[in-house]
């Protein structure tokens, strides 16, 4: 059975199209991302599938139950953390989790075992205001507050998002637990490199998905081969390349050029030909494993 | 009954965390009491008049000097001629004018009736109606003490140059208004801000995905805010008894239910503007415009209702306030029951049940 | 890359109290260079930002920003420097060219040059067609790489910009870093902070925070070598876990 099932959902604000017949199915126990950037529309399924707003088309289940006719039955089989950091600022860290608890009818130590992980970390500061905490706190506690109920289902509105790192690597080792725990786990983030931490992944820009698989099948069905090139000057490079009638595509990646040529025939030593051709020196060349941004790329030009 | 106590919990630390919330809780009703009551005191204190008095007989000499020695009024000028009346309110130098007719202490003693006319610089008309209204009280004093002794009881016939409002009979006026304004301030401003907070800070959207019934995300957010709102009208009350001795004639429980009705009455005017209002800005705005301005412009408080235009009067027969005022001032200084103020509380009742089925009606159990 | 100096930061202590925000730092800026300024929530890495605007006045240390004392000649530096934040520094319900017109004439720019830069600018983003429309209905990248280029309208010596470009598309962020390219090869120089690893790697030189100190300033190149981690991520998660 599908945990979750999408089927043509569209939503418009007013002219604005948020989002445009999109589908999808959710496994049990699987851990399923929605990556895309601001405006995608991650924000607006989550918020179809948690009941808050109605799609104008198309309907979509969550354990089968309805999200319009059910909703009173969904809002108790899922936990959901929204976009912004929504707990109380002005309640302790305890305060905050004895109210969520007490919310969905349960107490913290019915469900200690489930949250002890996250909340453990937490633990020390548990009198300290919710609002004093550091970023990565802030999202432990909002995620032991998803959790209080033991919900069937967690979904979770860019939970990275001004997260540092330490605490991005920590956040996902969690979801990761609760994954085996049996918990389906609904994830979108603008991170392109937090897809491989899912299972499947559908990468979605301007309200539609353009593509829905695991993170290593999209890696691989991407079609060109992809060159990681180096050579001096960043800004030089890149504008050497772009005028080149060789190029298919050229992006920077940190110290390097990704770089697709549009003849695969030859298309090093053709690129290491303009190079020299225009001056550089220095020039590095190598064939590299393509990453979801990569393919991110490719599928929205 | 688990939840609904730690909501009420909850609320309460989100009120005593925040000092600006406490502040318009108790710092400002205490302040608006004392101002309003220190404002009105002292300019009933010294007020300025002067005598044109064509009898200049022992008795308009006597009431003159117990209208000078009281400690409302001053002695500012004594005229010789009506045509002087005019002159000397354009200089503004006194607010009324005590004008005793000819033959003053002669008829009155002949006839048992003589007359004194009144005439009040109506720029200011609620002062206006105070002092007159003082004068009155006094020249009654005065003539029922004579009447003590007097064989054939005396009448003074006083004419007020002026609008008369019956209603305004003492400086403890602005109590009642003061009362319906603060309770409209907390009841109403507050929930809707604290509600809208929810909305702003993204809590209203766990809240809703919870299972809580809107009904009981709404009882729980507004409990709190009946106890506080009580508590202050309460205090209110207890300020005026005790820093300016204003009586409570009527029953002290019915006051307190009628202060009560009143308080659920303007929490779900607030909660019906959280339903509409999205960020708290909103709501505060629409608090201030939908809910003070009326309340201080259209209740009577300020401006006697009798004296606005037609349409406004109109208006301010739908103003809760108005019989919220009504109803105190009754109890309050008249000492009147429940019989006399029964038309009003229903009026309320029917106000508040409207405005709570409205809400419910509004309040969306999704985002939009 | 020329070696002239714009940032100097010797010893630089901020102190809240009992508190140590920043707890001497040293590093040098180069003109053209684009630099991150890197760490974790709560590093310190706002306040030293601060400073270097001459927002703040520091604890001790000598530190000079386009040759401008940050003691004694805040003036001097916030005329030489552009700012730049990720919760954007345009008006919304100002149009394009009223945003241009109103940074530029902050800057004292002259009626002329506003009309003359703002053509330009508008022309080199493509934006010409929507001079007229409000900011709120044009999309996150696009005012993105508008406040950037009115950051440098009036050609600072340095641009700080505070977390630019969060949220955006793959490819729309790149257009973003060719702007920062397209200044640092014009000679401004470029100052960023950041907690966004990846995004780390496009700048020249990086400075890591934790608590309060730098932990390491090299090139990525460098720093992946040093830390033997494939990307800055890893870099970050052995400095800061240390």
């Amino acid at each position: 059975m599908k945990t979750v099932t999408v089927n043509n959902i569209s939503k418009s604000y007013s002219e604005v199209k948020a989002i445009e017949n999109i589908s999808f199915d959710v496994n049990e126990a699987e851990i399923f991302g929605l990556i895309g950037p601001d405006g995608a529309g991650k924000t607006t399924i989550f918020r179809i599938l948690t009941t808050l707003i109605l799609a104008d088309h198309g309907n979509a289940s969550l354990l089968n139950y309805d999200v319009v006719k059910d909703y009173k039955k969904i809002r108790q089989i899922i936990g959901y953390m929204p976009g912004r950091f929504s707990l109380y600022q002005d309640l302790t860290v305890e305060e905050n989790l004895n109210f969520f608890a007490t919310v969905f009818g349960t107490t913290i130590k019915e469900n200690y075992d489930l949250i002890k992980d996250i909340y453990q970390q937490i633990e020390p500061f548990k009198k300290r205001r919710a609002g004093a905490l550091s970023g990565g706190m802030k999202q432990k506690l909002a995620l032991s507050c998803a959790l209080i109920h033991k919900p069937e289902i967690l979904i979770l509105d860019e939970p990275t998002t001004g997260v540092d790192a330490v605490s991005r690597k920590e956040f996902w080792e969690m979801l990761r637990q609760l994954k085996n725990r049996g918990i389906t786990i609904l994830v979108s983030t603008p991170y392109m490199d937090e897809a491989s931490l899912c299972d499947r992944v559908a990468l979605i820009q301007k309200g539609k998905i353009m593509q829905i698989d695991t993170p290593n099948k999209i890696v691989n069905n991407f079609e060109k081969t992809l060159y990681a090139v180096r050579a001096g000057n960043i800004y030089r490079l890149l504008q050497s390349l772009r005028e080149s009638e060789l190029t298919h595509s050229a992006y920077p990646f940190g110290q390097y050029v990704h770089y697709t040529a549009k003849e695969s025939l030859n298309d090093v030593a053709d690129l290491l030909d303009h190079l020299t051709r225009n001056g550089f020196q220095n020039i590095e060349i190598q064939e590299i494993k393509p990453n979801i941004e990569d393919c991110f790329m490719a599928l929205m030009s | 009954m688990n939840r609904f106590k730690s909501f009420v919990i909850k609320e309460f630390y989100h009120i005593f965390r925040d000092r600006r919330s406490l502040i318009v809780l108790f710092g400002i009703p205490i302040a608006q009491v004392l101002l309003f009551g220190f404002v009105i005191t002292n300019d009933i204190r010294n007020a300025k008049i002067a005598v044109l008095d064509y009898s200049k007989d022992d008795i308009s000499r006597e009431i003159t000097n117990k209208i000078v020695s009281s400690q409302y009024f001053s002695l500012a000028e004594t005229l010789n001629n009506d045509k002087d009346i005019e002159g000397i309110f354009k200089k503004g130098r006194v607010k009324m004018v005590l004008v005793f007719e000819n033959n003053f202490a002669h008829d009155l003693e002949n006839t048992g009736k003589a007359n004194i006319q009144i005439i009040a610089d109506a720029t200011d008309p609620n002062l206006a109606n105070l002092l007159v209204s003082y004068l009155s009280a006094i020249i009654m004093n005065y003539t029922l003490d004579m009447n003590r002794l007097a064989v054939v009881p005396m009448q003074i016939n006083m004419e007020s140059r002026m609008f008369y409002n019956p209603e305004l009979k003492s400086v403890y006026m602005f109590v009642p208004g003061v009362m319906a304004m603060i309770l409209m301030l907390i009841s109403a401003f507050m929930t809707s801000i604290t509600i809208t907070r929810e909305k702003e800070s993204g809590t209203m959207e766990i809240l809703l995905v919870s299972p809580l019934r809107p009904s009981q995300i709404i009882i729980g957010k507004v409990v709190p805010y009946v106890l506080l709102s009580f508590s202050s009208a309460v205090m209110i009350i207890l300020l005026g008894i005790f820093v300016f001795g204003m009586p409570v004639e009527g029953n002290f429980i019915l006051l307190l239910a009628e202060s009560l009705l009143f308080i659920i009455l303007a929490l779900s005017l607030g909660i019906l503007i959280s339903t509409i209002a999205n960020s708290q800005q909103t709501a505060m705005l629409m608090s201030m415009v939908a809910l003070m301005l009326p309340t201080i412009l259209l209740s009577g408080f300020v401006f006697p209702i009798e004296n606005m235009p037609f349409i406004l009067q109109l208006l301010a027969h739908i103003m809760p306030p108005k019989y919220f005022i009504i109803i105190v001032k009754n109890i309050m200084l008249k000492g009147t029951g429940f019989s006399y103020v029964w038309k009003e509380t229903l009026v309320l009742i029917f106000m508040t049940f409207f405005f709570i089925m409205l809400s419910i009606k509004k309040f969306k159990v999704r985002l939009e | 890359m020329e070696n002239q100096v714009v940032i100097t930061s010797k010893n630089m202590i901020k102190k809240f109290g009992d508190f140590v925000a920043n707890d001497h730092l040293n590093f040098e800026v180069y003109k053209g260079e684009i630099f991150g300024f890197l760490g974790a929530n709560g590093a310190g890495k706002t306040t030293a930002m601060k400073i270097l605007c001459g927002l703040l006045t520091p604890t001790s240390g000598e530190i000079f920003v386009g040759g401008f004392n940050v003691y004694t000649e805040t003036e001097k530096i916030k005329r030489s420097i552009g700012y730049m934040s990720q919760k954007f520094s345009l008006y919304e319900d100002l149009t394009v060219f009223e945003n241009i017109r109103f940074y530029s004439g902050i800057y004292g720019l002259s009626d002329a040059d506003i009309k003359m830069k703002s053509n330009n600018l508008m022309d080199k983003l493509g934006l010409s067609a929507q001079r007229n429309s409000l900011i709120s209905s044009l999309p996150l990248g696009w005012k993105q790489k508008l406040a950037f280029s009115i950051a440098i309208i009036h050609d600072p010596q340095i641009v700080f910009l505070d977390e630019p470009t969060g949220g955006v598309d793959p490819i729309t962020r790149r257009q973003f870093w060719d702007l920062i390219y397209d200044a640092a090869h014009n000679g401004i120089t470029v100052f960023v902070t950041t907690h966004y690893m990846d995004e780390a790697e496009y700048c020249d030189r990086i400075s890591i925070m934790v608590d309060g100190r730098i932990e390491a300033l090299d090139t990525p190149f460098n720093l992946m070598k040093t830390y033997n981690s494939e990307n800055m991520d890893g870099v970050f998660l052995k400095l800061a876990r240390a």
